[in-house]
C-alpha cells in the first residue's frame, strides 16, 4: 500500500469520532446525567480540536474548541446537558464535519453556532453555578494537586507531539511547578536531533481530578509513560520513582504508574481494538471474494478427481484442500461481515431530525444491532430504510394532540430490527402510527387504473399498488414525502439485493415493513439434491431433516399437499411435479424438509446426493421471472445446478395445503 | 436495413438451424465451444430452457429452433454453441446458442444485401435483419438483439411464470 497522506488518516479518524460523538449525544438526550456519556462526548470533541489542530485544521479545531468548552462545563456540572444544548451540538458536529471534510467551507456558516451556543453557556450557567460554587469556587487548598512524571517516547516530536504545548495545557490546570529529567538524554554523538529524551515532573497544584490531567495527554496516552500522585503525599511516595529516575533505572520508572479510574481498561482495549484494525478498499475485499469462489469450484473438481482415483496420496491431499479452502472460505466472508448496528446507529439523527421537523415526537428502539450481514448488502440498505423511516413519520406516526385523542400516548414509538432466520436476515420496521388507509389506496389506484374497480383483493396484493412507480396517496406534497418516488425505488433496491419486502398494517395500530435479505451474496453451504435427471441445491441452513418415504407412505401421501411428520402437518411439494418431470421417480422417495420465515414445508426429492459448498450466481434476466429458483452455481463436473429459492417454495407450499384444507379433504385430493 | 451496412457490407457468421443457413454479425460473437453439459431450467419457456458453463459463468442457452418451429435432431459431431454477446435494456448480456453446424466467418458486400422482403419468408419478420445473396443462395441475417430482447417482453406473460409464482 502506499504512504497515507496523514491529513487522510486524521479525516478517517475524524469520521469515527464523529459518529461516536453523534451516537453519544443521542443517548445523552435519554440520560442527561450520565457521566460517562458526558466524558465520552467530551473526549471525542478535545481529540477532534488536539488532532485537528495537529493536522492544520485549524478552523475546525478553533470551532471545536467552543463546543469542548461547553461540555467542560457540562462536566463540571455547571451546565445541564438539555435538549437545547444537544441539538446545538449535534448541528456543531455537521458542522465540524464539513470544515474537516471540505475545508474550504465557510467556516463563518459556524458562527450562529457559537453565538446560540455562547447563550447557552452563559445563559444556562448562572443558576447552576449557585449551586456548584460552594465546592468550585473555592481556590484549591495548598497542597491539593498532583505529582506527575512524563516520559514521551523518543519518537513522539516525529509523530507531532509538542511537548511544550502539553506542558503549557497543565498550566493552564493549576500552579505548576516543572523540572526536566535529563538522564535519558544520550551523549552527542548517539542524539537523533528529532528525538525526544527529556522527561518532565511536574507538581500541580490545582483542585482538577487526575483524569483532567490524564486528558491533556489524551493523544499519547498509549506509549508515554505517565505517573500521576497525589501531590500532598508525593513529598513521601514520589521520590522512590524519582531517584530512580535520577539515578538512570530506566525500567524502574515504567513501573509506578498511578492505575487510573475503572473506565481506563475499557477505553484502552477499545484503542487498541482499533490500532489492530486496517482499512481495505472495499473493491479488494470483491477481488478476494471472486478468488475464493473461483478457487472452491476449483476445488469441488479436484475433490472428483480424488474420488475416482486410487491413488491414496492424492486423495489426502485433496481432503486436506478442501480443509484449508472451507476455512479460507469463511475467513473471508467473515471479512465482509458486518454488524448491522453501524447502520442504524445513523437512523437516530435521522429520526431525532424529522420528528424536530415535524413537531412529532418519536422513540426509536432497536433490536439486533449486532446481526452481521455482508457489507454490500449493508451500504446498500441505507437509502431504502431512510425511506422508509421518512414514510413512517411522515405518514404514519399521528401528531401528539391526534395521538391523544386515539387514545395512545403523545410520543410515538418506532421498532427497528433485525434477526437471523435461516439463511436470510430480517429487517423490520414497525410503528404504531395510523396504519395504512385501505379505502385511499384502492381508491387512489382504481383511478389510476392499476385495479380493476370492485376488484376482490388481500391486503397484501392491495399494499403492492404502494411499490409502483409514481403511486402517492399523500394529500399534501411535503419536502420529505407523498411526491410518489421512494416505494418503488426502495422495492427495486431489495430485490436487486435479492430480498423482498412486505407489508403490514392494522388501522389505528401502525405499520410494519418487513425485508427480508439473504445473508450472504457470494457462497453458501448447500445441499445438493437430485429431481428427475436433474441436479438442484438447497440452502443447507434452511434445511431441517431430511426423511425417507416409504413406498406405502407414498401412495398414501399421493394427491396430498401434506405429509404427517411426528404428529405434525408438514406441506409438502413432490418437486418433480413442481419440474415436470418426465423420468420415473425412484422408488424410495427422500422428502427434505425446509423452514423460512414463514413456517416449513417438505420437498420430495429423488435422491439427496450430499454437502456442497455453493458459490452463488445470479441468474439472467431470461430466468429471473421463475421465482422457485434464486440463482445458479457450477458443481464440481462443471455442469450448472439451479438453486431453490426455499421461501419462495414454502410460501407455495403453505399456500397450496391451506387452500386445501380450507376447501376440505376430498375436493383437495382432486385440486392437488 | 439501415444505412451503414447498406454502404459497408458485413462481417458475419454463418451456421445452420434446421437445413437452413443463416448468419449472425460477426460482433456479437465471442466464442465457439463444442456442446457441453446442458442443464434443464424447469417450467422456462423452451426457447431458452437450458443454461451452460461458459468459462465460470452461468450462461443462458438458447434454441432458435424453437422460435422457428424447427425439428430438432439429436446433437451429432457438427453440433456447436455460439456464444454471444448481447445488448438487452442497456445491459451487456452473455448468451448461448445452439447450432446444428458453424461454418465461417465472412465478409458479405453491401451489393450483395436485400432488405427483408416482406412476404415468402417462413420466419417471424422482426427476427430477421436482412437477407444476404451469396453463390447463389440465400442466407438469413438474424437480429440477434430483435430476438433476446423479444424474448424478455414474452416472458411476462403470465403463462410463462412458474407455478410457484402463480400461487404464491
Amino acid at each position: 500500500m502506499t504512504p497515507s497522506d496523514p491529513r487522510d488518516i486524521f479525516r478517517q479518524e475524524a469520521q469515527d469520532l464523529l459518529a461516536l460523538l453523534e451516537t453519544t449525544l443521542l443517548d445523552l438526550e435519554h440520560g442527561p446525567d450520565n457521566a460517562e456519556l458526558i466524558d465520552t462526548t467530551f473526549r471525542a470533541l478535545h481529540t477532534i480540536k488536539g488532532s485537528g489542530a495537529m493536522f492544520g485544521f485549524d478552523a475546525a479545531a478553533a470551532f471545536t474548541h467552543h463546543v469542548e468548552t461547553a461540555f467542560d462545563r457540562v462536566r463540571q456540572g455547571k451546565l445541564v446537558a438539555n435538549h437545547e444544548l444537544i441539538s446545538l451540538a449535534l448541528r456543531a458536529r455537521d458542522h465540524m464535519r464539513a470544515l474537516i471534510e471540505e475545508p474550504e467551507v465557510d467556516a463563518a456558516a459556524g458562527d450562529d453556532i457559537l453565538a446560540a451556543l455562547a447563550v447557552i453557556v452563559e445563559g444556562g450557567a448562572a443558576p447552576v453555578v449557585a449551586a456548584a460554587a460552594p465546592v468550585d469556587a473555592k481556590a484549591p487548598a495548598a497542597g491539593q494537586g498532583w505529582h506527575i512524571g512524563v516520559r514521551l517516547p523518543q519518537d513522539a516530536m516525529a509523530n507531532g507531539t509538542k511537548p511544550v504545548l502539553l506542558l503549557d495545557e497543565l498550566r493552564e490546570l493549576g500552579a505548576a511547578t516543572i523540572r526536566a529529567v535529563v538522564d535519558r538524554v544520550p551523549t552527542l554523538a548517539e542524539i537523533d536531533p528529532t528525538g525526544c529524551y527529556l522527561g518532565w515532573e511536574i507538581d500541580l497544584v490545582t483542585a482538577a481530578p487526575a483524569s483532567a490531567v490524564e486528558d491533556v495527554f489524551i493523544f499519547v496516552r498509549d506509549e508515554m509513560e505517565l505517573t500521576i500522585a497525589p501531590l500532598a503525599a508525593a513529598p513521601d511516595a514520589a521520590p522512590p520513582a524519582i531517584s530512580a529516575v535520577v539515578v538512570a533505572a530506566p525500567p524502574a520508572a515504567d513501573k509506578p504508574q498511578a492505575k487510573p479510574a475503572a473506565s481506563e481498561p475499557a477505553r484502552d482495549a477499545g484503542r487498541n481494538a482499533a490500532a489492530s484494525s486496517i482499512r481495505v478498499p472495499a473493491f479488494r475485499l470483491d477481488e478476494l471474494m471472486e478468488r475464493v469462489g473461483e478457487l472452491v469450484i476449483t476445488q469441488s473438481r479436484l475433490r472428483q478427481i480424488a474420488a475416482l482415483s486410487d491413488d491414496n496420496q492424492i486423495k489426502a491431499v485433496a481432503e486436506e484442500i478442501e480443509r484449508l479452502v472451507l476455512e479460507l472460505r469463511d475467513t473471508t466472508m467473515g471479512i465482509r461481515m458486518v454488524p448491522i448496528g453501524s447502520l442504524f446507529g445513523r437512523f437516530r439523527r435521522v429520526v431525532h431530525d424529522l420528528s424536530r421537523d415535524l413537531g412529532k415526537e418519536v422513540d426509536l428502539v432497536m433490536h439486533g444491532e449486532e446481526t452481521e450481514l455482508d457489507k454490500t448488502v449493508i451500504e446498500q440498505l441505507n437509502d431504502p430504510l431512510v425511506h422508509m423511516i421518512r414514510n413512517a413519520i411522515d405518514h404514519g406516526i399521528e401528531g401528539p394532540s391526534d395521538r391523544l385523542a386515539a387514545g395512545k400516548a403523545a410520543v410515538g414509538r418506532m421498532e427497528l430490527s433485525a434477526e437471523h432466520v435461516g439463511t436470510e436476515v430480517l429487517i423490520t420496521l414497525k410503528d404504531d402510527g395510523r396504519g395504512l388507509d385501505r379505502a385511499r389506496i384502492r381508491a387512489r389506484a382504481e383511478e389510476r387504473g392499476l385495479i380493476a374497480p370492485g376488484a376482490v383483493l388481500s391486503d397484501s396484493e392491495l399494499f403492492q399498488v404502494l411499490f409502483l412507480p409514481g403511486f402517492s396517496t399523500a394529500q399534501t406534497v411535503t419536502s420529505l414525502s407523498g411526491r410518489g418516488v421512494g416505494m418503488d425505488v426502495v422495492r427495486r433496491t431489495i430485490e436487486a439485493l435479492n430480498g423482498t419486502i412486505d407489508l403490514a398494517s392494522a388501522p389505528g395500530q401502525g405499520t410494519t415493513v418487513t425485508l427480508r435479505l439473504p445473508l450472504t451474496l457470494a457462497i453458501i453451504d448447500g445441499l445438493l439434491v437430485r429431481v428427475g435427471t436433474g441436479r438442484y441445491v438447497l440452502p443447507l441452513a434452511a434445511v431441517e431433516e431430511c426423511v425417507e418415504m416409504t413406498p406405502a407412505e407414498d401412495a398414501r401421501a399421493r394427491g396430498l399437499s401434506f405429509l404427517g411428520l411426528r404428529g405434525d402437518l408438514v406441506p409438502f411439494i413432490r418437486l418433480r411435479e413442481l419440474f415436470l418431470t418426465h423420468a420415473p421417480p425412484d422408488p424410495f422417495q427422500k422428502v427434505v424438509v425446509v423452514s423460512a420465515s414463514c413456517g416449513k414445508v417438505g420437498l420430495a426429492v429423488d435422491q439427496v446426493i450430499g454437502q456442497h459448498q455453493t458459490v452463488i450466481k445470479s441468474l439472467s434476466k431470461m430466468h429471473a421471472d421463475i421465482d422457485m429458483f434464486s440463482g445458479a452455481t457450477i458443481l464440481g463436473d462443471g455442469t450448472v445446478a439451479l438453486i431453490l429459492d426455499v421461501s419462495n417454495l414454502v410460501a407455495y407450499g403453505q399456500a397450496r395445503s391451506e387452500s386445501e384444507r380450507r376447501a376440505g379433504g376430498a375436493n383437495g385430493r382432486s385440486a392437488a | 436495413m439501415n444505412r451503414d451496412i447498406a454502404t459497408q457490407g458485413l462481417e458475419v457468421l454463418t451456421l445452420t438451424l434446421g437445413g437452413q443457413v443463416f448468419a449472425i454479425e460477426a460482433a456479437h460473437v465471442r466464442e465457439i465451444l463444442d456442446l457441453v453439459a446442458v442443464t434443464e431450467v424447469p417450467t422456462a419457456d423452451p426457447f431458452v430452457g437450458g443454461l451452460i458453463n461458459v468459462r465460470g459463468k452461468v450462461v443462458p442457452l438458447a434454441d432458435l429452433r424453437h422460435r422457428f418451429d424447427m425439428p430438432r435432431p439429436e446433437p451429432s459431431v457438427d453440433t456447436r454453441i455460439i456464444v454471444l454477446e448481447v445488448e438487452l435494456a442497456d445491459e451487456a448480456m452473455t448468451v448461448a446458442l445452439i447450432a446444428d453446424k458453424v461454418h465461417e466467418v465472412t465478409e458479405i458486400a453491401a451489393s450483395a444485401l436485400e432488405e427483408t422482403p416482406r412476404i415468402g419468408l417462413r420466419w417471424r419478420q422482426d427476427y430477421i435483419r436482412c437477407i444476404a445473396k451469396r453463390d447463389g443462395e440465400f442466407i438469413v441475417v438474424l437480429d440477434i438483439a430483435a430476438i433476446f430482447s423479444v424474448e424478455t417482453r414474452r416472458s411476462d406473460r403470465p403463462d410463462d411464470r412458474s407455478k410457484a409464482s402463480n400461487a404464491a
